[in-house]
């Protein structure tokens, strides 16, 4: 029978793990809640962002700027979003694995696949496999604004613009629900746009004046557009990364409720057979006595 | 014919305006340009500078930190960088910024690759105390 301090000790561990993970998550809880709303700001601006980008690049021809430009091309570069901090279940490693696997599918199709990475669990993981990373954006998350954005905007604008490669595309965790995160894999650029002709209703007909002109609008919506999809990517990984924890650290408390339960049960059981063993040594030292 | 437009003003965090005024000025790439209800279809890039809005005999003020601006007949929708109601605006700070911004450029030469940094700065500080100023 295991020893009664022993488990006592245990117990007092567990319960002050318990402690921890419970206020873990209600620190979670509060973050995705600030989280949220960070998304629900900004999206009426990327909302008509994408409109006006549709509805201007849908006039202009298709090389009217190299970001609308598809390019044959055999080098990818993939922007990975990790989180910088661990204790949220598989938020980091579902995506990293799907990443490696995207990689390896594409062995034959492509050169060379470039990474960017945000996050300091997706950089650790990388580079444990002697993955060669090009970019990597630490500590960008916990005080996440906009520049971080333009930031990492810039570096793929510009390295798709000196063809270093010939296309992005974002790896991320997807904000669902607060107990939900799926792995989506989306097109960065060449930007890709719906049609605006046909599905557009009433300014379809009518073009725009421009100030100045189209081409140097063009040249600045653009850039912007690109930031507002990363910077949307990065509030949702944020997001769902404190659901993620939250959803860890509750079933972590859960599991040490369970876990005091079970140890308190051993320490009762402990202590009753102590107590026997005691009794009949007092009872067989007073027979004895007697005799 | 509608006698006002609605003017909704947006930045990557916030709504910050959405209703109907009667007249719009805002800073435009070449120039100031007002706009009125019935404006025709018009798509322009916004400079730093004031936004200024009336409604009714009231006129409002708003710091845009450059931004782009959709008009078509019934509404404007302006999508700045930054923009703050001159209310919100604190001054003192505004001009604590802008001797920061004025002394970082004496130091710069004009070659410099901060010195256009500054400058947005410096005239962010400026257009911030114009519009809160009065």
């Amino acid at each position: 029978m295991a020893n009664l301090r022993a488990i006592r000790k245990r117990i007092s561990s567990v319960k002050s793990t318990q402690q921890i993970t419970k206020a873990m998550k209600m620190v979670s809880a509060a973050k995705l809640r600030r989280a949220q709303d960070a998304i629900n700001a900004a999206r009426p601006y990327a909302r008509k962002m994408r409109e006006v980008v549709t509805a201007v690049a849908g006039r202009a021809a298709g090389d009217a700027h190299p970001l609308l430009t598809a390019r044959e091309g055999k080098k990818l570069a993939l922007l990975v979003v990790t989180s910088d901090r661990g204790l949220c279940g598989s938020f980091n490693s579902g995506l990293t694995r799907a990443v490696n696997r995207f990689i390896d599918g594409r062995r034959e199709t492509h050169e060379e696949i470039v990474l960017f990475v945000v996050g300091r669990k997706g950089r650790d993981f990388f580079r444990r496999r002697e993955v060669p990373i090009r970019h990597e954006y630490i500590g960008v998350l916990g005080s996440l604004s906009r520049h971080h954005a333009e930031r990492i905007a810039n570096d793929l604008v510009e390295g798709f613009l000196s063809e270093a490669f010939d296309e992005v595309r974002i790896a991320f965790n997807e904000f669902r629900s607060a107990i939900s995160q799926v792995v989506r894999f989306e097109g960065l650029f060449p930007i890709a746009l719906e049609k605006a002709e046909g599905s557009a209703g009433a300014g379809a007909e009518i073009d725009y004046l421009y100030e100045p002109g189209r081409k140097e609008i063009l040249a600045s919506l653009l850039p912007k557009y690109v930031e507002m999809q990363i910077f949307r990517v990065l509030l949702e990984s944020v997001a769902g990364e404190h659901g993620a924890r939250m959803t860890a650290m509750d079933s972590a408390t859960n599991n040490s409720v369970d876990m005091i339960s079970r140890l308190t049960l051993q320490m009762n059981r402990a202590r009753q057979a102590t107590i026997t063993t005691e009794l009949t040594e007092i009872v067989s030292g007073a027979e004895a006595l007697k005799g | 014919m509608a006698s006002t437009i609605r003017l909704e003003l947006v930045t990557p965090e916030r709504l910050l305006l959405a209703e109907e005024v009667d007249e719009v000025v805002a800073p435009g790439h070449e120039g100031e340009f007002g706009v009125l209800p019935e404006h025709t279809q018009y798509l322009a890039i916004l400079n730093i500078g004031v936004l200024s809005y009336r409604k009714g005999s009231e006129t409002r003020k708003v710091a845009l930190g450059g931004g782009f601006a959709e008009v078509t007949p019934e509404r404007i929708v302006v999508m700045a960088e930054t923009a703050e109601h001159a209310a919100e605006i604190d001054v003192e700070r505004a001009k604590r910024a802008r001797e920061r911004a004025e002394a970082s450029l004496k130091e710069l030469s004009l070659d410099d690759e901060s010195y256009a940094k500054a400058h947005a700065a410096l005239q962010r500080a400026m257009v911030r105390m114009a519009a809160g100023g009065e």
